[in-house]
């Protein structure tokens, strides 16, 4: 039987996903491992069409991401045409790509923001992490994106490597300009869940940075704001993932497929529907892979009878999935799931004495992707 | 209830503005209006999105204050609308 649409949630976020190729090849990038053997990227028309469909939906944020999204030539002409219907948007880039004359024409277009991602605060690290060499590169696109007048917003995945560096990294999102910059610690999912045990920090790393964090808050007043949020591993309840499953995050990869999570794709027996095939509108009410977990109906022990499973809905699906084989368990980065001490032991594990048995870093590239 | 008298530590600007990567917009899918800004937005009840309709930097508070008054027919907004942008003014939604 079909839902009764009106009962449901609209959503209110678009990701599109418009192309998995990347200049860059970060060790933690969240982009499905096996992203070179997915098809075809959606051409121009069958993202305008799911772009407008998603506005009549409802949603009023629309990202444009990856991969790196300045490699499709018809970004400008995407933009345009979400920003004419009434999206407010967002260009999330590694900033390679970003020349003047292109910031130009995407001003013209109505790109209302742009994110711009940084690796760390030196070239050694930035230039490694990603296996290129794009740290002057990167600060040149952030003073653009700032000449240019627009809201920027630095992002800059932490980990192991770059933690230390944190006082550095908010020094130079304070010279470069940037209205935010979020603090993200590493996810794990995908590239980043391949080298985990290479990425994750020592709890003491962890407080060292929030509290040179708050101490730059106290410092610096409203004039860039920081975000920094402890990563789920080393919270005792999990993360509120995507603000509940179907309930106002769409994603749409490359290829078409509908995504209720960006990690989705990790999730065996969910059958993604794809945009080429399937109306928008009946994915998001109707389709099996937005419902799976829609509500709180499809919860088990100790999510089923817990106070809090309408703030957290039970955590990633994903995780769940990847860390105990069963997407319907609670996440097991909360202290009452059964399957808790794993986590508690890979945060454990990062404070090992030596690391001398520690294999080498895998870098995000194609070439990995089909070896995988 | 006590009025509150505004004054130059209230730091609501003589002719208020959205900051510019704030963006005010009625979606009429929520029924409300809605301030987008990089990443997100947050859902404004019918006051909120009134007021900050009229912040356009042009518009003097008490002339904001004056139209509110004969849109919702009532008077003596003045602490309501001060209050408010004062919050506004704090999560860094105005110039």
């Amino acid at each position: 039987m079909a839902p009764d649409t009106a009962l449901l949630p609209k959503p209110l976020w678009l990701l599109a996903e418009l192309t998995y190729r990347c200049p860059l090849h970060c060790a933690f990038c969240y982009n499905p491992v096996d992203f070179a053997r997915h098809g075809e990227e959606l051409d121009t028309e069958a993202w305008r069409a799911t772009i407008s469909a998603a506005r009549e939906l409802g949603a009023a944020q629309i990202g444009f991401s990856g991969g790196e999204p300045l490699l499709r030539d018809d970004l400008e002409t995407l933009v345009a045409h979400a920003r004419q219907i009434g999206f407010y948007t967002n260009l999330i880039t590694s900033g390679i790509g970003l020349n003047a004359e292109r910031i130009e024409r995407l001003k013209a277009a109505g790109l209302d923001h742009i994110q711009v991602s940084m690796q760390d605060s030196t070239r050694e690290l930035n230039d490694f992490l990603t296996n290129t060499r794009t740290f002057e590169l990167k600060r040149n696109v952030a003073r653009l994106v700032k000449a240019h007048g627009y809201p920027m917003v630095l992002n800059c995945v932490l980990h192991r490597f770059n933690l230390p560096h944190v006082a550095q990294i908010i020094d130079m999102a304070l010279e470069l300009g940037a209205d935010y910059l979020e603090l993200a610690n590493t996810q794990y999912y995908g590239w980043a869940m391949l080298n985990r045990d290479q990425l994750m920090p020592t709890v003491e790393q962890l407080r060292e940075a929030e509290e040179t964090v708050n101490q730059y808050r106290a410092r610096i007043g409203g004039r860039c704001r920081i975000l920094f949020v402890v990563p789920d591993y080393f919270e005792q309840r999990p993360k509120a993932c995507m603000s509940g499953w179907g309930n106002v995050f769409l994603g749409v990869a490359p290829d078409g497929a509908a995504l209720p999570c960006h990690a989705a794709r990790s999730l065996p027996g969910l059958v993604l529907p794809n945009v080429r095939d399937v109306p928008l509108r009946q994915i998001w009410y109707e389709s099996d892979a937005f419902n799976a977990f829609r509500g709180d109906g499809w919860m088990r022990e100790p999510c089923r009878s817990c106070d809090e499973r309408h703030a957290d809905y039970g955590g990633c699906r994903c995780q769940a999935y990847m860390l105990t084989g069963d997407a319907a368990a609670a996440d097991p980065v909360c202290a009452k799931s059964p399957h808790h001490d794993q986590i508690v032991q890979a945060v454990e594990f990062a404070r090992r004495p030596t690391r001398d048995d520690e294999r080498p870093i895998v870098f995000r590239s194609k070439q990995n992707s089909l070896a995988l | 209830m006590n009025t509150i008298v505004p004054d130059a530590g209230s730091g609501v600007p003589l002719r208020p503005r959205l900051r510019g990567m704030y963006r005010l917009q009625w979606e009429a899918a929520q029924d409300a209006y809605v301030l987008l800004y990089p990443e997100g937005m947050v859902k404004l009840n019918s006051s909120a999105g009134e007021i900050l309709a009229r912040c356009d930097g042009v518009h003097e508070l008490d002339e904001i204050i004056g139209e509110l008054e004969r849109l919702f027919s009532t008077s003596e907004l003045a602490p309501d609308v001060y209050r408010f942008l004062d919050h506004a003014r704090l999560r860094g939604w105005l110039d």
